[in-house]
């Protein structure tokens, strides 16, 4: 087949190398892009398809690799969804954490857009200590501050509140979005802003109607990665909630639904998939802002 | 055009109005622009790490107001097998992940880079394991590592007869440090490939023709072009890859708890065991605090080793 395809081209373009030489880079390119490339895919998607798939398949079917073939499903059953929406709280879980991630995304969307405007364009002494602090702070994780965070949560009377986490995520979201923002609004020219002080308007009114406008696909990259962020997040929502209406999905999954001794695997993966596809989506209706932002990032 | 707009809107709001003239007045507009951004910062950053460097100091546990104890803490992790373990592990976890998702990682950059159809979708595609909630993922590998029902058990006992017996993955001690590190690998590929990519994709062509006209080869290029012009970048990502292994949770939390026999545990969820489920909050602070010294390190020597082996590249280059 290979052979025909190179005779092809040759007759179609006479710059094209030699025969041979055309042959044996098809091949070639099938060899070292394509099937490397191919058994990527297949082990970066695998755990995805065997999550759906598990999710839709009944229990005598799960448990029963001799009389069924594993990786497809004989008599798909919505019963492990119907379980986990009606008989837990699944409901419940996904909207706190659907409010927690709105509410930290929003705050600090605000506050890295005032900070990195204040940093980028204000240009007082001192700003590019600030900034710098600031991409420092990323460098903190998470998992040294949760003990010192659980008993200042404490403090202020927040412990087994979702607002603790609306508070505490923009601890690592600020950062990232403050250094995104910068990178933005240094390519809006300065030129505009100039115009329009000459022209009198105050400085909250430039960023309001000049520099923001023009940075909304920096806004929207920031948002975006602050939503999948705080969905995804863990340890601090693990360490700060106690009461099992309050929790979010990831930490509601493994604490509530995994029980005993006998895992419930089919309800596990289920609740897993449904976890995953309000991300999922979000990331599909945005993946250029979100691989942009993520190498932004890095390139800065 | 909104410039063209701005003189009205401006004339209208030009009122001698002291709350617009104050917000107009540089000084002051600073402090608030940066106010709840560092504000937040402060609280619940600077404030707990420096609350987590002194609880580490105490006997506080949930509860009970600690007193100072000095190194007390310390000098029973120091003496603790259990500790001592964590740190392998997490020095073990870290350098065997990192190496994993970095050759593979810029593998797959590279992959990506040549010119194929659906190019963008499959990069899309590939992003998927890093956009997933950790825990969620971390489950379905859970449910692959089963003891009875794993279908990479079945698939190499029933479909390929390669062995007899199922896999124990997450039983015993070396099986299960090993699956949780391909845990990570695999979660971790698609920042380490997408990051490099970009890189790659700023590497100016024409120095690859310039190479192929004196006839470089393509191991060639990748030494002495590619490898070289990535290495800003490789070292940003590894900083970043390393800080962000060295103190993982999710995965071990979510898929062995640190068994079996306490085997798996990182520091991070030896803190978490013994700080927050124990209620011992100053040991656990000091075993997070334990976690400072080799992040510095760690960071320090990706950064600046790589850094400066650029550095010297770039001389000799030139």
């Amino acid at each position: 087949m290979t052979d025909t395809v190179a005779q092809t081209s040759t007759v179609a373009d006479t710059k094209a190398p030699p025969d041979t030489m055309a042959w044996d880079s098809g091949l070639r390119r099938l060899m070292m892009i394509y099937l490397p490339l191919g058994c990527f895919v297949l082990i970066l998607l695998f755990p995805f398809y065997w999550m759906a798939i598990t999710s839709f398949k009944p229990n005598a079917e799960l448990m029963n690799y001799k009389e069924h073939n594993p990786f497809w499903i004989s008599s798909p059953t919505l019963a492990h969804i119907k379980h986990l929406l009606f008989n837990t709280s699944y409901p419940q879980w996904l909207k706190t954490t659907m409010m927690v991630a709105i509410g930290s995304t929003t705050l600090s969307l605000i506050a890295s857009t005032l900070a990195a405007y204040a940093i980028e364009r204000l240009r007082f002494r001192g700003s590019p200590y600030v900034g710098l602090g600031i991409y420092l702070a990323y460098l903190v994780p998470p998992s040294i501050l949760f003990i010192p965070l659980a008993t200042v949560v404490v403090q202020f009377g927040l412990f087994d509140s979702p607002i603790a986490l609306i508070l505490v995520y923009p601890t690592f979201l600020v950062p990232f979005c403050t250094w995104l923002l910068i990178g933005y609004f240094k390519s809006i020219p300065y030129e505009l802003e100039e115009c329009a002080l000459v022209d009198g308007a105050t400085r909250l009114q430039i960023l309001r109607r000049i520099t923001l406008p023009l940075a909304v696909p920096g806004l929207i990259s920031a948002g975006i990665f602050s939503f999948t962020l705080s969905w995804n997040e863990f340890i601090y929502a693990l360490a700060f909630i106690q009461s099992g209406a309050n929790k979010t999905v990831p930490v509601a999954i493994l604490t509530e639904l995994v029980t005993g001794d006998v895992y419930q695997w089919g309800a596990l993966m289920a609740g897993s998939l449904l976890g995953s596809l309000p991300v999922a989506i979000f990331y599909s209706l945005f993946v250029d802002y979100y691989v942009s932002s993520l190498t932004g990032a890095v390139k800065e | 055009m909104s410039v063209t707009t701005l003189p009205t809107a401006a004339l209208a709001q030009r009122q001698p109005n002291w709350i617009v003239r104050l917000f107009d007045y540089k000084p002051f507009l600073i402090a608030m622009c940066l106010a709840p951004a560092l504000g937040l910062l402060a609280v619940f950053l600077t404030y707990p790490l420096g609350l987590g460097v002194w609880l580490a100091f105490t006997d506080t546990t949930i509860g009970r107001r600690g007193i100072f104890v000095g190194f007390e803490n310390f000098q029973y992790l120091l003496t603790d097998p259990l500790w001592w373990n964590a740190v392998f592990y997490s020095v073990f976890y870290t350098g065997v992940a990192t190496f994993g998702k970095f050759a593979l990682g810029f593998w797959l950059a590279l992959l990506l880079n040549n010119h194929f159809p659906f190019k963008s979708l499959l990069r899309a595609i590939v992003l998927l394991p890093w956009i997933v909630p950790t825990v969620l993922s971390a489950l379905a590998f859970w449910w692959i590592y089963d003891p009875q029902f794993s279908i990479i058990s079945y698939l190499l006992v029933d479909v390929l007869h390669w062995r007899s017996t199922n896999i124990d993955f997450l039983g015993s001690p070396w099986p299960a440090r090993f699956s949780l590190i391909a845990a990570n690998i695999w979660r971790g590929i698609p920042f380490v490939a997408i990051s490099l990519l970009a890189g790659l994709q700023t590497i100016s062509p024409s120095l690859y023709e310039a190479a192929m006209l004196d006839g470089a080869s393509a191991w060639q290029r990748f030494r002495y072009i590619t490898f070289p012009m990535m290495m800003p970048i490789l070292a940003i990502v590894m900083t970043f890859s390393i800080i962000f292994t060295f103190t993982d949770f999710q995965l071990v939390y979510a898929i062995t708890r640190g068994g079996p026999v306490n085997s798996t545990h990182l520091l991070a969820t030896l803190a978490f065991q013994r700080g927050i489920a124990g209620g011992e909050l100053g040991e656990g602070a000091a075993i997070a605090v334990s976690m400072i010294p080799f992040l510095v390190f760690a960071t320090l020597f990706s950064y600046f080793g790589l850094a400066r082996r650029k550095w010297q590249q770039g001389e000799a280059n030139d």
